[in-house]
């Protein structure tokens, strides 16, 4: 199954039967739900319960922002697909919602914003869904004009799933260059399934946030990871392939260490002769290991 | 749409220096209750552009509910009747058909089922 990214633009994708999922499926409600929570509780607004005015880019059918409700705050959110919004007003979500592509720029005056979120959204910039698109002009418009939004001090907590390390730094790159800085949570690293990635930006000088907090590690604990910067001055990023924990498991099957390497030979052979093809027999010199050169 | 987000809202359109506040044309608006919070509205009462709010609040009717000139945040803080006035008018009247008109080049954008659509054609990026 492929990305839904790759397999049309995202007003087209999130079509009604695509949208009506994000009603019925109780299991993508959930994962919503939780990564929503996160994203809030990174945002790390003051514990003063005063309502803030937010942002939650990206809002689809309205999931994430009814988790900024719950928690007492007004918000608007923005989507491209009317499907999607079609459902959130179904939902008749609390905030108000608006038709708009980000990739065009957030269109709202200066300062004003308390924070913004966007679950599983912004990875759809990276994609040039028709020839006026031109996804590094999207990221410079989009994150421009957040940055001019939101009012100093503020964050922008943005979960996605990107495709590979490119992305991920092109994200990066046009987050910096806007004047955020900040850097990558990443929750559960180790867990193909359980993993995600959230940018974590603030609006204004380095000296003014608190350090970026840890990941969430799988037994529960905080777990840092090694290229995330606790430090205010040092703005490293940790950028992460979200296939890697997939590909060194790989790696270490195919291992050519010692036995490793031929146990693996061997079962191959077996289970092609089992298919019937005809393969050589095996014999003392089946997977010996080769000089380098070879 | 509330009037909140519409005092928030400019015309993105490429070249606009102009773009706010954009002009409300309301067909069809609806009240709504909402939970009054004086910290909220003290709180966002700094970024509100009190003129936008005013027109806003005209193009739906209300000539008199709010004051033409922006109030003294102590003067907010303690009245309460004007506090009360002011959340009606920014977080209560919701616009449910219409449009908003970008100051300058005179665009519309279209507001349907509450929803304003701002997306910008090919040109205008």
């Amino acid at each position: 199954m492929t990305r839904p990214e790759l397999q049309a633009p995202p007003e087209i994708f999130y079509n009604d039967t695509e949208a009506r999922k994000y009603t019925t499926s109780s299991r993508i409600i959930e994962i919503q739900a939780k990564i929503s929570e996160r994203a809030l509780e990174l945002l790390n607004l003051p514990n003063d319960g005063v309502p803030r005015l937010l942002l939650d880019i990206g809002c689809g059918s309205g999931l994430s922002g009814e988790t900024l409700s719950e928690n007492g705050h007004h918000w608007i959110g923005f989507d491209i697909s009317q499907s999607m919004l079609d459902v959130a007003l179904d939902r008749e979500v609390e905030g108000d919602l608006l038709l708009s592509d980000m990739g065009q720029g957030v269109g709202l005056r200066p300062s004003v914003i308390d924070g913004a979120i966007s679950i599983s959204a912004i990875q759809w910039l990276c994609y040039a869904d028709n020839s006026s698109h031109e996804p590094v002009a999207r990221l410079k418009a989009f994150f421009g004009s957040l940055y001019r939004c939101l009012t100093r001090g503020a964050r922008a907590v943005l979960q996605l799933y990107s495709e590979n390390m490119n992305q991920s730094e092109m994200i990066m790159k046009a987050a910096m260059r806007a004047g955020f800085a900040g850097g990558v949570v990443v929750d559960f690293p180790h867990s193909t399934k359980a993993r995600k990635a959230y940018l974590v930006l603030t609006c204004g000088p380095a000296s003014m946030q608190t350090s970026l907090p840890k990941g969430k590690a799988e037994d529960g604990e905080s777990c840092s990871d090694d290229d995330e910067s606790d430090d205010d001055d040092e703005q490293t990023v940790g950028i992460y392939d979200r296939h890697r924990p997939a590909k060194r498991s790989k790696i270490a099957k195919m291992g050519k260490g010692k036995g490793k390497g031929k146990a693996w030979v061997l079962k191959k052979k077996n289970q092609m002769r089992n298919k019937g093809y005809s393969v050589p027999p095996d014999t003392k010199y089946t997977a010996r290991k080769r000089k380098d050169r070879f | 749409m509330r009037l909140l987000t519409h005092n928030m809202l400019a015309c993105n359109i490429k070249g606009v220096t102009n773009g706010y506040p954009l002009r409300l044309e309301a067909e069809k608006w609806v009240e709504k209750e909402v939970e009054f919070n004086a910290d909220f509205l003290r709180g966002v009462f700094p970024k509100i552009n009190w003129p936008a709010l005013i027109g806003a609040a005209r193009s739906l009717g209300f000539h008199d509910l709010l004051p033409n000139e922006a109030p003294d945040p102590s003067v907010l803080a303690s009245d309460d009747q004007l506090l009360r006035q002011f959340h009606r008018a920014l977080l209560e009247l919701h616009v449910e058909e219409g449009g908003l008109v970008c100051p300058e080049t005179g665009r519309l954008f279209p507001i349907n089922k509450g929803i304003p659509n701002m997306l910008l054609h090919e040109d205008e990026v």
